[in-house]
């Protein structure tokens, strides 16, 4: 860096610390500047490894960006007439943060029950699922529920992707019922006192005083665990699932060229780094927003 | 209701109330009577129980011992539906407590529409008339936040008095207000008092209790050190601590 560009950094003005760590930390290492390099490694990356095909195939095989190019539709929407890839993984990460937010909103709640069995019931759910490797969740979710259930004379089926998807689910879950428990901590006993003395009964004041106050807090964590929740799709594929990773793989296989690995690989992960960016950078501006609010 | 109750009964009564928070013991036996549309004003140093004193009253503190009947009605009876308790007494704070993300309006209306089931046209009116009452018109439509300190506690009086209560709290609600604004808030209580509203109000506002008081209580460590009308008990403290007391404040 230059003299001039380290002046710059030390007269720029300090961004505030952000008061969510966890989402601060992650946020931060996503700037502007970031998006540059990622996307300037990836293409000097397809570039250089175009060259060398050039150099040692001749004109007999695709080049490397015609390959790509070739192989971005089965990995973005999967396989013709069949839903997948890159499509199915954002499928997946909606159903799953879905699921885990309506659950972790409910188990949420029990972390904060006046019943005391209710709250350790929940307390230790959301433990186990904190603290577990997301990978042998999904293994375990996949082993442990059948591939279809029958309700009397009606059959359910219950396909991988979907049992994949409750398997991400479960930690999402245990982790907004944490973000639920800190949100309604956060907000004044006062709060709680005034409602008390108006009459309101425990549930009115959760759902109409409490609750509502909380949603502005919660909503960048939840967003941060929506970006994790996202990076974290490609697991599915150990389970024999055509989401992205699975169809990146099953296109190198039917390549066999090794000059393909880096540049497909990175493909897929700029994928996913043009949808999870801005997601980062729109958690940053709502942190920001409801931090100087509240 | 279990006991009849009639107005020439008192309207609270506390009887030898004692109120631990784990060892320390708060309350030490405080015995008072308030009748209807009296006001009483409970002073004392800090820490002396006068708030806890309050919160008894409307079962947002369990008591350890002693009795508090309410219109005849023992609080602290494990059988006494609290929200009943708590419809017929209106509590102010002194933090105010209004909800950050309702209007001054709505913060007003709430109550009546969900826990009393009122018809929300009828309970506009009613709302639209406390803000009136209490000084406030044109800011129906300010949240909490675009209100001063002053204005918001006088929302915070709305409010509880939108519950059509039978004895109105106030706990210290002056003390976090600027020396400008604290005067807007007496107004407020002084003509709910001439208009015969119970009151019982914890205060610093040694002036004003004097002013608007029918009987003041003096607290201090847990127990009740001295009463008596305005008159006598700001001229003629027989007690030492009292004395001690109202020099420091007066």
């Amino acid at each position: 860096m230059s003299a001039g560009g380290n002046s710059n950094l030390i007269l720029a003005p300090v961004a505030p610390p952000s008061s969510q760590g966890e989402t601060g930390f992650l946020a931060s290492a996503f700037t502007p500047r970031a998006l540059g390099i990622a996307l300037g490694l990836f293409a000097s990356v397809a570039l250089v490894s175009e060259a060398w095909a050039q150099l040692v195939a001749g004109g007999e095989r695709l080049g490397i960006l015609a390959t790509l190019w070739k192989w971005a539709p089965l990995v973005l929407i999967g396989p013709p007439r069949e839903f997948g890839g890159f499509a199915l993984n954002i499928l997946v990460s909606f159903l799953a943060m879905a699921i885990g937010t309506v659950s972790g909103l409910v188990l949420g709640l029990g972390l904060i029950s006046k019943f005391a069995p209710v709250r350790s019931v929940s307390w230790a759910i959301t433990q186990f699922f904190r603290n577990s490797p997301w990978l042998v969740l999904l293994f375990f979710v996949m082993l442990l529920t059948p591939f279809q259930f029958r309700i009397g004379g009606l059959t359910i089926p219950f396909p991988a992707w979907f049992k994949a998807t409750v398997g991400l689910a479960l930690p999402v879950m245990a982790n907004v019922a944490e973000i639920v428990r800190g949100a309604v901590n956060s907000i004044p006993t006062g709060q709680w006192e005034s409602a008390e003395s108006l009459a309101f009964s425990r549930l009115q004041t959760l759902w109409r005083i409490i609750l509502p106050q909380c949603v502005k807090r919660m909503i960048p964590p939840w967003m941060n665990w929506y970006a994790i929740l996202t990076m974290s799709t490609p697991l599915i594929s150990i389970v024999g699932v055509n989401d992205a990773m699975t169809l990146t793989q099953d296109a190198l296989a039917s390549e066999q060229r090794t000059d393909l690995l880096m540049p497909m690989y990175g493909m897929l992960l700029l994928f996913f780094f043009v949808y999870c960016y801005p997601i980062a950078r729109w958690t940053i501006r709502l942190e920001r927003k409801f931090a100087v609010r509240i | 209701m279990t006991t009849a109750w009639t107005p020439d009964q008192p309207i609270v009564g506390i009887k030898d109330v004692h109120k631990s928070f784990g060892p320390i013991e708060v309350l030490k036996g405080v015995s008072l009577n308030v009748r209807k549309g009296e006001v009483v004003c409970i002073i004392g140093p800090s820490g002396s129980g006068k708030s806890t004193l309050l919160r008894c009253i409307n079962a947002l503190v369990p008591i350890n011992q002693g009795s508090i009947k309410v219109e005849g009605q023992e609080v602290h009876d494990p059988a006494l539906d609290k929200l009943e308790l708590r419809k017929k007494v209106g509590m102010v704070f002194q933090s105010y407590n209004l909800f950050p993300h309702k209007t001054a309006l709505e913060n007003v209306m709430m109550a009546p529409i969900h826990v009393l089931k009122r018809p929300k046209e009828e309970v506009e009116a009613q709302a639209r008339g406390l803000i009136k009452k209490v000084r406030l018109e044109g800011k129906e439509d300010a949240y909490p936040g675009e209100l001063s300190g002053g204005q918001q506690q006088r929302v915070a009086i709305a409010r509880s008095l939108a519950m059509n209560p039978d004895i109105m709290l106030f706990d210290e609600v002056t003390a976090a207000l600027d020396p400008e604004t604290v005067k807007e808030v007496l107004v407020t209580i002084r003509e709910l008092a001439e208009e015969g509203m119970t009151c019982m109000l914890v205060t610093h506002e040694m002036g004003f209790a004097r002013e608007v008081g029918d009987h003041i209580y003096f607290t201090d460590r847990g127990i009740i050190v001295e009463h008596g009308p305005p008159a006598t008990f700001f001229t003629n403290a027989s007690d030492p601590r009292t004395r001690a007391f109202l020099s420091q404040i007066l």
